[in-house]
């Protein structure tokens, strides 16, 4: 594919495609990531991104087709393994959560590089392109690839607007909602299991490698924005399929890049401007607010001043003193 | 008891977080319509026994009935007012929004709260005096507003029974007030509340039934029965300060 055609790439039905499956792929992942992000499980998306690659391996190996269906059937085991494994690691040892996500994470990664370079070796000739999970080649994907990805991807959506409710009340206070008779150990795992459909539906386009960061990066940055959950969840969605947009068309641009990288480097751009640019949160507006506080309680001191000869600030602000 | 059938009626509970028990064989049962103070030294299992009573964590052995039947089939008749450490405050959301939460159990599941949920999540802020905040975001909030926060969100819960872990704690002399008002109008309503509670000082000011906790109940009934020093001495053994004015015990401190 030549790398100059950028409009005649775009009409092509078989890019259309792939690239309506990027975008309804950053949405969901983009949707999934932020409430994994309001519960404090940034790290469990990548745990199950990296537990993710021996699950899908194990299941090439047994059947021997890329079906995403025995892939999905692979990585949830493997992802419910490796939760099963950090959790029993948090329960029965002195080790702290992040410290056993790191040791789990690493496990499954090394175990799912020696499958890989195993199968690579093998003679199986319908290996061909099992490399690409790590880092992702979302124009390797065949239609009905995309067209399974872009159903499960909009039925992950689907699902976190039916339960929005639901896993607000989870990431906010799920002692509460236990008391209100949530099956809050239930919507966990279902949050949880969600996430490991992402994960591997996301694995052909951006590879598990980077998968979580497509999780988690656009949750962050739609926080920037907002102090709603349900204007942030909807953003962090959008957010994600601008990444997942422009990593595919920068990948199919140009000589085959691998797309996860580019997804996620165009993630972290709008990262980067949420960072600076965003309104309270933002570097610029706090600066700018400080600039301003500073100016006003300098000209009320000079005032006062003049007057009084003391400086005296009135309280502002609430009605009641801080507790 | 006093009524036919008892709020809350608890049988032979005990919770252990590891090996070691933290509530130990806990029975008891407590009249309707009263503030019952639950009061204890610390790690005497006081918030355990609440959360145990809603089944937030396992039990051993027990239990527990709310009029008269299990508590799976009356969970919306209680409301819960969890500590306010317990959650990040830096959650994206409103108070109002906070507030619609007690209605979720009503709702069922999928649906949304609507502008009814709303109206009546209103209708609580203003109970609690934080009308002027319901679209504030919870984080600019001080202390005592989140508590009261937390009140409003279980007031739109509409239930009989109410469980309350310190909500005096960490918060102004305004909401403290604020609080003690509308625990007395529950009262009134016919309503039970149970408090977990810190300063012994309030305690016969604030409620009309006092529960000593200490691993193993130690004493439970109306506050002038029971709030005395003997009971007092007991529950915490020797970690009490006690200052004798005109036969009344005056607790100056107890850790």
């Amino acid at each position: 594919m030549g790398s100059i055609d950028w409009l005649g790439l775009l009409v092509d039905p078989n890019t259309q495609w792939i690239l309506l499956g990027s975008i309804l792929l950053g949405l969901s992942s983009g949707v999934l990531g932020s409430f994994a992000y309001l519960r404090k499980q940034s790290l469990m998306g990548d745990a199950l991104a990296h537990a993710a690659l021996p699950g899908v391996c194990i299941a090439f190996m047994l059947t021997g087709s890329k079906s995403i269906g025995f892939f999905l059937i692979g990585a949830a085991a493997a992802g419910l393994i490796a939760t099963f494994g950090i959790g029993f690691v948090t329960r029965n040892t002195r080790i702290k959560q992040d410290s056993a996500l790191g040791i789990v994470l690493s496990v499954f990664f090394g175990l799912g590089i020696v499958l890989l370079t195993q199968i690579q070796h093998g003679d199986s000739g319908n290996q061909s392109g099992l490399d690409k999970f790590l880092f992702g080649q979302a124009a390797s994907m065949v239609h009905s690839d995309v067209v399974v990805m872009a159903a499960v991807a909009l039925l992950l959506v689907v699902a976190c607007s039916l339960l929005f409710k639901e896993f607000k009340l989870l990431s906010f206070d799920s002692g509460f909602a236990k008391g209100l008779g949530y099956p809050v150990a239930l919507l966990d795992q279902l949050l949880m299991f969600l996430i490991v459909v992402a994960v591997v539906v996301g694995i052909q386009a951006v590879g598990v490698v980077l998968m979580s960061a497509l999780l988690i990066t656009p949750a962050v940055s739609a926080r920037y924005w907002t102090e709603k959950v349900g204007v942030m969840v909807v953003l962090s969605g959008v957010f994600g399929s601008i990444s997942g947009l422009i990593g595919t068309v920068a990948s199919t641009a140009a000589n085959n890049l691998p797309t996860g990288p580019l997804s996620v480097l165009a993630a972290t751009m709008l990262f980067v401007v949420s960072v600076i640019f965003a309104p309270r949160r933002g570097v610029v507006s706090k600066a700018l607010l400080q600039w301003s506080v500073r100016k006003s309680v300098l000209q009320e001191k000079k005032r006062a001043g003049a007057v009084l000869g003391t400086s005296s600030v009135p309280a502002q602000r609430g009605e009641e003193g801080q507790a | 008891m006093t009524t036919a059938v008892s709020p809350l009626s608890v049988q032979n509970l005990t919770v252990a977080y590891q090996k070691k028990p933290v509530l130990r064989d806990i029975s008891f049962e407590i009249p309707e319509g009263k503030l019952i103070g639950i009061v204890g030294p610390n790690g005497a299992g006081k918030s355990t026994l609440i959360k145990a009573a809603l089944g937030l964590i396992p039990r051993v052995t027990g239990e527990v009935t709310l009029y008269g039947r299990p508590y799976k089939e009356q969970r919306k008749l209680v409301g819960y007012v969890p500590q306010r450490e317990s959650v990040d405050w830096d959650f994206p959301t409103s108070a109002l929004d906070v507030v619609m939460m007690g209605r979720y159990g009503h709702l069922g599941w999928f649906k949304r709260p609507g502008a009814k949920e709303k109206e009546l999540a209103l209708a609580c802020l203003e109970k609690v005096g934080m009308t002027d905040f319901a679209d504030r975001q919870i984080s600019q909030l001080s202390g005592g507003q989140q508590q009261r926060i937390f009140l409003a969100r279980a007031l739109a819960q509409d239930a009989q029974l109410y469980f309350m872990d310190e909500p005096f704690v960490g918060v102004d002399a305004a909401t403290e007030k604020a609080i003690i008002t509308l625990l007395n109008e529950l009262k009134l309503q016919g309503k039970t509340v149970l408090v977990v509670h810190h300063d012994l000082s309030t305690v016969k000011e604030y409620f009309d039934w006092v529960m000593l906790l200490n691993v193993q109940l130690m004493a439970l009934g109306p506050v002038d029965d029971v709030f005395t020093k003997d009971n007092l001495q007991r529950a915490y053994g020797g970690r009490l300060a006690l200052l004798n004015r005109d036969d009344d015990a005056i607790i100056v401190s107890a850790r």
